[in-house]
Order: C-alpha cells, then sequence, then structure tokens
C-alpha cells in the first residue's frame, strides 16, 4: 500500500491506505497535504510521549473526526474497485477478464470512432479548436443561460443511440460456447446469446434483504394511508442520526430503505464521499476555464442531446442550462481517466494533425475519454433536482458516472454491466413469466428490444422523478445496477394482462409507453417478494 | 382542446340545451353574467357559474381598495401584527386616481422597478416595466400605446368564450370613449424566486360556493409556470421574462410548443423540499393558504351573495426568494384551453370535482370536508384536519385541512365517498 509521499508517514499508521487516489482536486473527503500540518503540530505537543504515541494518534484522529473521513475514503475505494484478483493477472484483467468481451468492446469502440471522424470530415469541423477571444468573451457572459443560444444543429447527428448498441449486444457470442446455427435446447431464447451467471430469484430476495415485506420501505410505507408513527417518522430520525455521525458505510445501509426528501442530497454526497472543499470549486472553476478557451466537437454532440432529450422533458426542461454547465465541463476532465482501469472501455485516442500513429503526438479525444450518446445528458438531469450548487452538481455526477454509469454502455461481464442486466431480465422474465415471454416472442416482440432503453439510461426520463430517486437511492444503497433489470422484468409482469393481448412490436411499445405513473417500490417487493414462483 | 365542453357533455344524465332553451345549469360568460343577470329569473336549484360583482375581486384595482379597506378594519380591530398578514399584495396605486399618492411612494423609493398592469385585461395584455416617471409621463398624457407590443392585437373575441378573464366593456368598447384606460402601477418584484435560472409563478384553483357565510374549497393540483428565458433585472423591456402567463411566452421566439413550460404542483412542492426541507415548505403554503382566506374575507361583504351562485377563481401567486408568496391576482374566469395533455387531466378533473361540489344531483350531505380533488378550505370559519375544533398554529396562521401540491387520489376518495352516501341513502329510504 502506498502512501501519499508528501510526509514521512509516522509509525503505526503503514497499515492505512492513503491517497491512493489523490490528484489535485479529487473528490475524496481529505484533502492533500492537510494531514501532515494536523499530525505534526500535535505531535509536537509536550504530553506526547514516544510509548503510547501509536495510540495517541489513533485517540487524535477519532476527536478530530479524521478517523471517520478517513473510513469513509477507504470504504469509498472498496466500493469503486473490484476486489483483488489473482496477483499475475495483468491490468486488462481489472478491466474486463473475459478476452472475447474485450475484443467486442475494442471493435464497438473502432465503430464509433469512425462514425466520429467521419462525422468531422463530412462536416469540416475541427475535434477541437481555440476560441478567438472575442468567443469566449461572449460564452463567458452567457455561461448560466446557454440554453438560450441556439446554434444550427440540423447537421450533427448523435454518434450512436442506445438501439445502435443493443445490436451489438445481440450479436455478442463467445467463442468458447459454441450453439452451432440451430436451435438446440441449450438457445437462449432471448436476445442475448452469451452465457453469463446472473442471479436468480431466490438469490435476488437474498441480495435485496431489505426490500422484503417486513422491512419498511419510503416508496411504499410513507403513503398518505400509513400513519408516520408507523416508519417514517422514526426512519427519518435515524436519516438525521446517520448525517450527524458523517458515516459513509452507515449510510449506503440505511438508503436500502429509502431516504427522505430532505436528507436524499447530503445522503448521496456522503455516499459518494463527496465534499466541497475549496480545491474541488477551484478544479471545476478550471474546467469551466478550458471550456471557455476551447470548443470541441463533443460540445455540439451535447448541445443537440440537451435539446433533443432534456430540453423536451415536461421537467426537467427547467435545468437546461445547468446540463450544459455540467456536460460540457465533464468532456473536458482528464481525472475520469482514471476509470478507465476498471471499465472495460478504453478512451479513444486522436493525433494532432500530421502526426497520425505517433504516440507522442497522440490525446485522449474527448480529454475525459467518454463520447456522449443519444440520451446521455438525461443522466445528470435528475440530479439538477438534488444539487444546485455547479461544481457540487458537477462531482456528484461525475462520481455517479464513474461509478455506476459508465456500466450501462460498455461490454463487459461485470454483474451490472449492461450485458448481465439484459440477461438478467430476460432470464427472469422466461422464468417467472413464460407464458408471457413466448407470446412476446412469438408477435416478434422480444421484450429486451422494448426495456433497453429504460436500463441503459437506468430509467431516467422514463419514471416520475420521485420515483426514480427512490429507485436510484437502493443503486447506491445496494451499490449495484440489476435492480434496473428486476424494475424492468416488474413492469412488464404488472403489465402483463395487457401485453397478453397485443399483436405486434408497436402496439407493446404502446402498453409500455407511459411509466410516468408507476410506483417503483411496490412494483419491487411485489415481482420479488409477493410473486407465486 | 376544451375541457369545460367534453366535461359538461359526458356528465351522465346532464343535457346541453341550445339558445334560449329552459337551463338548470350555466357556465357562463362574465358578459352574458352582466347583461341577463338581474334580468333572469333562477328555480332556487338553479346554479350559475359567476357572481353578479366578482369584479370586486377579480378587477385589480377594485381587489386593491378591498384589501386596503380590509387591512385597516383589521388593525383596528384586531391589532397591526393581525393586520400585517394583509402585506402579501404588493404596493399598488389607481391609475389616474392616486397618481399622486404614486408619486410620493415612488420618490420614497428611488431606483426600484414597477409595473404597470391594466385593470381588466388578461394574458398578459399591456403590461410593461418602468423605472423612471419620465417613461410615464407620456402615458400619462394619453399615449397609452407607447410601449405595448404587438401583443395589444386585439383578437376577434367571441361571446361564448370561457377562457381570458377579460371584462368587454372596459378595453375594446372603452378604447373610443376615454383615451386612458384604467390601469394599476405596481411595486414590481425584484426577487422572484428562480428555478433553473428561470422566473415563474403558480395557479391555484380555489372554489368558492357562497361569500355569507364564506363556503371555499382549494384544489389540491395546480401548476407552476415557466418564463421561457432566464431571468435578469437588465432587460426590463423584454416582456418575456418577466411575464409568465403561457399566452404571453406562446409568441415569445423561443417558445417551443412541445416545451410546456409547466410544472405540475407536486413536482414543485417536491422540489422545494428537497432543497428547504419540508417545515419551510409548511410555512410557504400555509402562507398562501393565509393569502387565500384574507382575500376573500375582504371581499365578502362587498359581494352579493346569491344563492344561485358559485365560482371557481385561479388565483396567480408569486414566490420570492424569502420564500414569500405574493398575491398578483385573481382571475374570475381561469384558462380552460388545456396546453397538453397532462394540462388536459388536471383541467377536466377540476371541473369534474367541481361540478361534484356544486352537486346538482343532490348527493352530498353538506358535511363533506374532501370532494375528489378539492378540500374545504374555509367554512365560515377555518376547517381542521382531524375531526375536532379547529387549532391555530404557533404562527397564528389558520391550520386548514388543505392540500395543496399534495397527492390528489381523487378517483379512489370519489368512489369510497359516492359509494357510502349510496349506503347511508339505501339505509334512510
Amino acid at each position: 500500500m502506498e502512501s501519499c509521499g508528501r510526509s514521512a508517514t509516522p509509525p503505526g499508521l503503514e497499515g492505512v491506505a492513503l491517497c491512493r487516489r489523490c490528484p489535485v482536486g479529487s473528490n475524496s473527503a481529505i484533502p492533500p497535504g492537510h494531514h501532515s500540518q494536523d499530525l505534526q503540530a500535535s505531535l509536537q505537543r509536550p504530553e506526547i510521549k514516544l510509548e503510547s504515541l501509536k495510540e495517541d494518534i489513533k485517540e487524535y484522529f477519532k476527536i478530530s473526526g479524521w478517523e471517520k473521513k478517513l473510513q469513509n475514503a477507504v470504504y469509498s475505494e472498496l466500493s469503486v474497485f473490484p476486489s483483488p484478483s489473482h496477483p499475475a493477472a495483468p491490468p486488462e484483467h481489472l478491466k474486463e477478464p473475459l478476452v472475447y468481451m474485450r475484443k467486442a468492446q475494442g471493435s464497438w469502440e473502432k465503430r464509433i470512432l469512425k462514425s466520429l471522424n467521419s462525422m468531422c470530415t463530412e462536416l469540416s469541423i475541427p475535434l477541437a479548436r481555440k476560441r478567438p477571444v472575442g468567443e469566449q468573451k461572449e460564452l463567458l457572459n452567457k455561461w448560466n443561460e446557454m440554453g438560450t443560444d441556439e446554434p444550427d444543429l440540423s447537421l450533427f447527428r448523435p454518434v450512436y443511440a442506445p438501439k445502435d448498441f443493443l445490436e451489438v449486444l445481440i450479436n455478442l457470442r463467445n467463442p468458447n460456447y459454441e450453439n452451432g446455427d440451430s436451435l438446440s435446447f441449450r438457445t437462449h431464447l432471448g436476445l442475448i446469446q452469451v452465457p453469463l451467471k446472473v442471479k436468480d430469484i431466490p438469490e435476488l430476495k437474498e441480495f435485496f434483504v431489505e426490500l422484503g415485506l417486513t422491512t419498511g420501505q419510503l416508496g411504499i410505507d410513507d403513503s398518505t394511508q400509513v400513519p408516520p408513527e408507523l416508519f417514517e417518522n422514526e426512519h427519518v430520525r435515524i436519516g438525521q442520526k446517520v448525517l450527524a455521525e458523517q458515516d459513509s458505510a452507515a449510510a449506503q445501509q440505511y438508503i436500502r430503505q429509502g431516504s427522505p426528501t430532505a436528507l436524499r442530497a447530503e445522503l448521496w454526497a456522503l455516499i459518494l464521499n463527496i465534499s466541497s472543499q475549496p480545491e474541488d470549486i477551484l478544479y471545476y472553476e478550471q474546467l469551466k476555464t478550458n471550456v471557455i478557451q476551447h470548443d470541441l466537437l463533443v460540445d455540439s454532440l451535447i448541445y443537440k442531446d440537451v435539446k433533443l432529450t432534456a430540453s423536451n422533458d415536461d421537467y426537467y426542461f427547467v435545468f437546461e442550462d445547468y446540463l450544459y454547465q455540467v456536460l460540457l465541463c465533464f468532456s473536458r476532465d482528464t481525472s475520469v481517466l482514471g476509470h478507465f482501469a476498471y471499465n472495460s472501455a478504453s478512451p479513444p485516442k486522436s493525433y494532432i494533425r500530421g502526426k497520425l500513429g505517433l504516440e507522442e503526438y497522440a490525446v485522449f479525444y474527448p480529454p475525459n475519454g467518454v463520447i456522449p450518446f443519444h440520451g446521455f445528458s438525461m443522466y445528470v438531469a435528475p440530479l439538477c433536482f438534488l444539487y444546485h450548487e455547479p461544481s457540487k452538481l458537477y462531482q456528484i455526477f461525475r462520481e455517479m458516472y464513474v461509478r455506476f454509469f459508465f456500466r450501462l454502455h460498455s461490454i463487459s461481464s461485470h454483474p451490472s454491466g449492461i450485458v448481465s442486466l439484459c440477461l438478467l431480465f430476460e432470464t427472469l422474465l422466461q422464468t417467472y413469466l413464460p407464458q408471457l415471454f413466448y407470446h412476446l416472442r412469438e408477435i416478434g416482440a422480444q421484450p429486451l428490444r422494448i426495456s433497453f432503453k429504460w436500463m441503459v439510461r437506468a430509467f431516467s426520463g422514463y419514471l416520475a422523478t420521485d420515483q426514480l430517486l427512490l429507485l436510484w437511492d437502493r443503486i447506491l444503497g445496494y451499490n449495484s445496477l440489476e435492480i434496473l433489470a428486476v424494475l424492468a422484468a416488474a413492469v412488464f409482469a404488472f403489465r402483463a394482462v395487457n401485453l397478453m393481448e397485443v399483436t405486434s412490436l408497436a402496439a407493446a411499445e404502446a402498453v409500455l409507453a407511459d411509466l410516468s405513473t408507476l410506483k417503483v417500490m411496490p412494483l419491487l417487493q411485489i415481482f420479488l417478494f409477493a410473486t407465486v414462483t | 382542446m376544451n375541457t369545460l365542453m367534453d366535461v359538461l357533455r359526458n356528465r351522465p344524465g346532464w343535457v346541453e340545451v341550445k339558445d334560449e332553451g329552459e337551463w338548470d345549469f350555466y357556465w357562463c360568460d362574465v358578459s352574458w353574467l352582466r347583461e341577463n343577470f338581474d334580468h333572469t329569473y333562477m328555480d332556487e336549484h338553479v346554479r350559475i357559474s359567476h357572481f353578479r360583482n366578482h369584479y370586486e375581486l377579480t378587477r385589480k384595482n377594485y381587489m386593491v381598495k378591498n384589501l386596503k379597506r380590509f387591512r385597516k378594519q383589521l388593525e383596528r380591530e384586531a391589532g397591526k401584527l393581525e393586520a400585517a398578514k394583509c402585506d402579501f399584495f404588493p404596493k399598488t396605486f389607481e391609475m389616474p386616481c392616486e397618481y399622486h399618492l404614486f408619486v410620493e411612494e415612488f420618490r420614497k423609493n428611488p431606483g426600484i422597478t414597477w409595473i404597470m398592469k391594466p385593470v381588466a385585461r388578461s394574458q398578459g395584455k399591456g403590461i410593461f416595466l418602468f423605472r423612471r416617471l419620465k417613461d410615464i409621463m407620456d402615458w400619462r398624457k394619453g399615449n397609452a400605446g407607447k410601449k405595448l407590443t404587438s401583443l395589444e392585437a386585439q383578437p376577434a373575441r367571441s361571446t361564448a368564450n370561457p377562457s381570458g378573464s377579460h371584462d368587454a366593456r372596459s378595453s375594446d368598447d372603452q378604447k373610443e370613449d376615454i383615451p386612458v384606460e384604467n390601469y394599476v402601477a405596481q411595486r414590481y418584484i425584484e426577487n422572484p424566486y428562480l428555478i433553473g435560472g428561470r422566473k415563474f409563478d403558480l395557479r391555484v384553483y380555489v372554489l368558492v360556493m357562497s361569500y355569507i357565510p364564506l363556503r371555499a374549497w382549494l384544489y389540491r393540483d395546480g401548476f407552476a409556470r415557466f418564463s421561457n428565458t432566464r431571468f435578469t433585472l437588465s432587460s426590463i423591456d423584454d416582456q418575456y421574462v418577466h411575464l409568465t402567463n403561457v399566452a404571453v411566452q406562446k409568441t415569445s421566439p423561443d417558445y417551443h410548443p412541445k416545451k410546456g413550460c409547466k410544472w405540475m404542483l407536486q413536482r414543485f412542492r417536491q422540489y422545494l423540499a428537497s432543497k428547504h426541507g419540508p417545515e419551510a415548505v409548511e410555512t410557504l403554503f400555509s402562507d398562501m393558504d393565509n393569502i387565500f382566506i384574507r382575500s376573500l374575507q375582504s371581499v365578502q361583504k362587498v359581494i352579493i351573495s346569491d344563492k344561485h351562485c358559485f365560482e371557481l377563481y385561479g388565483y396567480d401567486i408569486l414566490i420570492d426568494q424569502d420564500l414569500k408568496p405574493w398575491l398578483l391576482e385573481v382571475n374570475a374566469s381561469p384558462s380552460l384551453t388545456a396546453s397538453s395533455q397532462e394540462d388536459y387531466e388536471l383541467k377536466t378533473c377540476l371541473l369534474e370535482d367541481t361540478l361534484h361540489v356544486v352537486d346538482m344531483e343532490a348527493r352530498l350531505t353538506g358535511r363533506e370536508k374532501r370532494v375528489g380533488g378539492f378540500d374545504l378550505m374555509w367554512n365560515d370559519g377555518p376547517v381542521s384536519r382531524e375531526e375536532g375544533p379547529p387549532d391555530l398554529s404557533g404562527m397564528g396562521n389558520f391550520v386548514t385541512n388543505t392540500h395543496l401540491g399534495c397527492v390528489n387520489d381523487r378517483k379512489k376518495q370519489l368512489r369510497q365517498l359516492f359509494r357510502s352516501l349510496q349506503g347511508q341513502k339505501k339505509a334512510s329510504s
């Protein structure tokens, strides 16, 4: 375990992992450099005795609150990084252990990049250019109302849409698992044809035990008919206590039962281990300066996406300006590159003009390595409900992305990866609603074709905002995206009667077009715990 | 999308009457009311959707007058603290008769922004902002059209027009007689609460069944109407920034009809709760209840309380950055045309529940505290949420039976209500 190397590590602390991931302005709660000064100051005090130094330091940590912050930081690292694997495993294995998945992701990336480059050439727009001073000034003035800008975006197309990605996943094959072209009893009936291990309902019941019928939930037990004394009041009280203790792990456990509206913003920040330090705000301001100074091609893609999706949404249109402020900065944030260590994807490389192929002139493009696709801005929109300070909103989104959202559009075998989610969804449906599944398949309405877009967007824009936030509470609480697949299956189960009567894909889409009236927690509870299997 | 026609035609057992046939229920236009009410005989059971002199509440200059008078009375009877509860209306002066009082106030507060509104027009027409007296000098001399933009194009108005609160006597016809319309000059609220950098106001529906005694119902649903552009005080000429009526926004070059610039009140309430906490939101909504009740009380003695009349008001409320609600105006004929599917749902349910409360079918006992989405807010006194005497909160605001922006499970409630009423009828017959 490395220390940050800034000061001599005091004796007795070698076992603690300090600042493994602490670039300047990181979202870790420990500002780099500060701990050494505090420690040195208290080491100078006369009552410090060499014999009891170790205990004294531990005591100091506890009193000053640093112990809690350290615990939170360590917990955060544990949540994000995968558990240590075989010591001889190469770094690609951290990204993705299965070779065929890595290859598929690689060729998908090549396709995306080709599409981006061809758009670039077609429109003769550079991938990046420095803005003239006049333009910089104008943008700075308009920073808080970029939504009023109406640039001509008609020639821009989104680089890809979820349904393009679905086609790639459908064609995914494990070369070691030969089904042959003819259908056999081993062929999957759904669209996904790779044999990954997914949980079945008994395993899901165990995993999501806190969602059970006998445990209080927000989203169910806070409805108007239920007197608040039964559950809600106590739950709020515990939430306030958790916040007072500033304990990430406790918060994560607590939020499995849902978060009270008033506490949610703080709880999420605690779980994601985000505290707005001055250097975080400074970092955001630096990103903003980068946006002002340079114009990227992806900016137009972002504009287009926001205009097409969030701006047209009945509720998120209000936050249009925040979306630009977050997403434009996000594209330029090189600290995001860190997450590619455990993401099966790799950031696209671009070369300075005329130096194609020369590694010294390679840069990542966009600087954060993430190319937005159609609907990307919907990851940010719900967060605008909770956070209003741009740099805090930015940090929360960035952390949500590098913990969760990236898995929804990269090909991997991770249990929370989109491939596993699709397979989990299809398997649940086949196993527990076989008649419905068969019927839909027969009429050419493979269920995944409808539910895919819900899962890729983590249901953002499909559910009512309050329901969406209750769902995302559980994503944070269980540190897993599997709940998206379970919810998708639960929605089909809920509308099964209507779906049995449709005779075409279009009609099935129509039955499932409007999810805005659904109550997420009762659906999940019934599907997991109250369905007779 | 005409919600009124749909609701009335779909109501079981109701038949539309054409021309001069005998009618039991009339959702009338204010102009019809003025011309015909006084010489129309109505049987006991007949109902009509306006009070004869509703303009005491809905015309800005009368409302101000009534409110000022009520406030003075409160101060005499109950002291300054009680009277201060009526300070939800920005300082307003009637023009031109209170011009000199206005100038005095203007001089006391240099640099603030004022808004000039015609008393009897709707949909944002004729409104302009100003900071200097010279901006209104020309207007005063009779050039009322100086700052008025193309919004002023008078549309052809049909008589059977349920939307838009206009008093036809004032604007069109009067333009030939008197060169200067009646206006009010009002202090402009310069620190409105912004969401996403945009200004908005709230539309809330209050149903008054009688003034003496005062019986008023509050509808749980409503909406927040957003301005399409970002709020800034530097461009007071930009109508589109400051006026949030959908009618004005529709003419803004930024307006995209698909966008719809409304939030349902439930969404608004949740947003505020997650930002400021539930207690602050409770206080805000309780302050709004105060506005509804006090405004109705202020005209209680003036309005001719005819038992045939009921009225569905559209209240426009603006929230400032300190979470204080301000009353902008009260509309006697709130727009019933729907701007979107969601809006259509809201307005049809609103109208259905209004008809349930009016109760032509004589199904209710008269002791109900909730009918569909309507909660009984005032019944000659505050209505408490639980059974028992009304209790006053520490702030002295009435703790009323209101649930503005809360869950509206009206279908379920109506089912239960009518089932139990049926049961009671069967039991007694």
